[in-house]
């Protein structure tokens, strides 16, 4: 297994947002290529490449794009969901801010194949400094004709907008994130219809992952086969693996699809000294976790399916012995409890339900029997709601408890902070807590 | 005295404080937001934004201002504001320093990194120090895991946190010395970046660097294994 930078590739070089290097290393090629080929065949060529969605669903990128009906007379409208906000996740903020070029040229190419004159690029409210270079990316465009009229010359026009969010994790859910721009709440829209016939502003929409759309214009340059050519048999082409928490060297790993859980921590650099795996989640928070017995899966849509799990954003969170699963699951629901809309009951309740039985738990407070509980609650939200967020925060309450019931029966009688000291998980020492450790 | 100043916790626009520093200028910024959106109640995040810019919170007035724009009610405008959490109720401090707490964060020292911070400023997340220099909030997984600890100041990235460099961040910023973000520019204000997220650029794009050592991980091995994903033969 060798490591394949492609989107990654320029993230270290000088000035690597600016038009100009971008440029001087090839940028813009692949649009300029796109223009000389009809929408048709950039569509087929991104469907042949077999391209998935790297947001968390996997869907074909290229028959996404292929449900936009031919006859809708309502303008058409490609968004990018920058919304990047499942725990564990962290790939597309480091690629807008190291490259927003790779970015808006996917955009360009990806308009131009399903004929939208105006992209939106919704990104995520915190984080103002990708941003900032997401903005710039887009003056300098328009400056050098890369957007506006008759780009490049071409007689395509395009407008990009770049908006930010303010704060809400559901609008990574792209019928909320539709809503949240529309300047509504963000919350999910009942399918059918879907984007494709009536997304934004009731008008044929795609909505797709940054790095899917990150992704075109390489295919478009070397090529669908070059691209289908890495990977595994149904999780074609590259991705960014995500590795974080009790690792060496956390951070961003592009290679095939289908590596290994044990290739990647040996690439960085192991568990941290003296410790060992305890678990792992393959694809954020809202994928059912992992442990050591699971190094050898292959991390490709199908192979973690296989395990009952999902490739989900390709976000590896590491953590070793010292971690206490039920204060881990517990935060985690935390997040899911906050993030909620508040449309479902059973996602609104119940995840504030699991919360309160799990804070028992961690406090040694727990009865005999919470534990069955605890996945009595998960059967009351399980397929009860509009929108994966409640499926999410189940898949990591079923599967912490699966591998590790008998830690969830220690908060019958044991704080969780007791059975596993906290201090032990934090990766610098506490003053005044040295003799602890 | 500290007040709460988030929506999630308690509730609507606060109308006691009916105080605004929107003008004329500040409402020809917020037209030209609405133009720039094919149906212009796209504006509203954006135009929520900027209203906090200005007046440091979503003031009865910038509702007020929202609402004639995009010909809309003001209810609506609520209902919008009070669905996400990076909109206040009260003013925000000069500061607004957030830190990440969901679960790896959490575990990884955030925890103890916001007991340390709440006993440093003396105020609980959702509250304001009495000088109005910091606020506080527990955020939400900020998508920079292989950073983790991770802290936020005016939504600006301060990466690998520790104890040490939490302290010396407060202090610094408390006594107005430049901090640079790990990830980006000298840090402002809340309020200056607030105007950012409307949609008008700072001219501080090119600051900082264009990635943080994390990120690079993978290219720098590929790059000492003479790795590539291109195919060969191009130059990249």
């Amino acid at each position: 297994m060798t490591l394949t930078p492609i989107l990654t590739r320029n993230w270290g070089t000088e000035r690597s947002w600016t038009l100009a290097a971008y440029q001087a290393q090839g940028g813009y090629k692949a649009a300029k290529k796109a223009f000389k080929m009809t929408p048709e065949q950039v569509m087929n060529e991104v469907k042949d490449s077999q391209l998935r969605g790297r947001g968390g669903a996997g869907f074909p990128t290229g028959l996404k794009w292929s449900f936009v009906p031919k006859d809708n007379p309502n303008p058409r409208y490609l968004v990018v969901n920058a919304d990047e906000s499942e725990p564990g996740t962290c790939k597309d903020i480091p690629l807008l801010m190291a490259s927003p070029h790779t970015l808006l040229e996917g955009v360009i190419i990806s308009a131009y194949a399903i004929n939208a004159h105006t992209a939106f690029i919704y990104i995520r409210g915190e984080v103002v400094h990708p941003i900032r270079r997401m903005q710039q990316a887009v003056q300098e465009a328009y400056d050098a004709g890369l957007l506006g009229k008759k780009i490049l010359g071409s007689g395509f026009d395009l407008d990009v907008i770049v908006h930010a969010g303010a704060g809400a994790y559901i609008c990574g859910e792209e019928t909320a994130l539709l809503n949240s721009l529309e300047g509504r709440r963000g919350q999910p829209r009942l399918r059918p219809p879907f984007p494709a016939v009536a997304g934004l502003y009731a008008s044929p929409t795609v909505i797709n992952n940054v790095e899917s759309i990150a992704s075109v214009p390489s295919i478009i340059e070397y090529g669908k086969d070059w691209f289908a050519a890495m990977g595994t048999e149904k999780s074609k082409g590259f991705t960014i693996y995500s590795l974080s928490g009790h690792v060496k060297r956390p951070g961003q790993y592009e290679a095939p699809l289908g590596v290994t859980m044990r290739q990647l921590l040996e690439l960085a650099g192991g568990i941290r000294d003296g410790h060992q795996l305890k678990f792992f989640t393959p694809g954020g928070s809202s994928t059912p976790i992992l442990t050591a017995d699971d190094l050898d899966v292959p991390l490709d849509y199908e192979g973690l399916a296989a395990k009952g799990t999902m490739l989900g954003t390709k976000a590896m969170q590491v953590f070793d012995e010292t971690t206490s699963v039920v204060r881990t699951t517990l935060r985690w629901v935390e997040f899911y409890e906050h993030e909620s809309c508040g449309k479902c009951t059973p996602c609104r309740e119940g995840n504030w339900w699991l919360g309160q039985l799990l804070a028992k738990l961690e406090a040694g407070k727990g009865e005999e029997g919470d534990v069955d509980k605890l996945l009595q609650v998960v059967d009351t939200i399980a397929g009860k709601s509009f929108c994966p967020l409640a499926e999410g925060a189940l898949a990591c309450v079923t599967s912490a408890v699966q591998h590790f019931r008998d830690e969830f029966e220690v908060g019958y009688h044991t704080p969780a902070w007791e059975h596993l000291p906290y201090e032990l998980s934090a990766v610098f020492t506490v003053p005044g807590k040295e003799d602890e450790q | 005295m500290t007040h709460e100043h988030d929506f999630a916790d308690t509730g609507f626009l606060d109308t006691t404080d009916q105080s605004t520093a929107i003008d004329r200028a500040a409402l020809d910024q917020l037209e030209a937001i609405a133009e720039r959106y094919p149906v212009k109640r796209s504006a509203l995040m954006p135009m929520l934004h900027f209203v906090q810019a200005i007046d440091k919170r979503v003031s009865p007035a910038g509702v007020e201002a929202i609402a004639k724009i995009l010909e809309i009610t003001e209810a609506q405008v609520q209902g919008v504001a009070t669905f996400y959490t990076m909109y206040k109720r009260r003013p925000a401090g000069r500061h607004h320093i957030g830190v990440c707490t969901t679960a790896l964060c959490a575990v990884m020292g955030g925890d103890l990194l916001l007991e340390q911070v709440e006993q440093t400023l003396g105020i609980a997340p959702g509250e304001t120090t009495e000088d109005g220099m910091f606020s506080l909030e527990k955020v939400e997984c900020n998508a920079a895991c292989d950073f983790a600890p991770v802290m936020m100041v005016n939504w600006e990235f301060m990466d690998n946190m520790t104890p040490e460099k939490a302290e010396q961040l407060l202090d610094d910023l408390a006594k107005g010395r430049d901090v640079t973000s790990t990830r980006g520019p000298v840090l402002t204000s809340w309020a200056d970046n607030e105007r950012v997220l409307a949609g008008i650029p700072d001219g501080k794009a090119n600051d900082g660097p264009s990635a943080g050592e994390p990120s690079l991980e993978g290219v720098k091995i590929a790059t000492a294994k003479g790795w590539s994903g291109i195919p060969k033969g191009v130059r990249s």
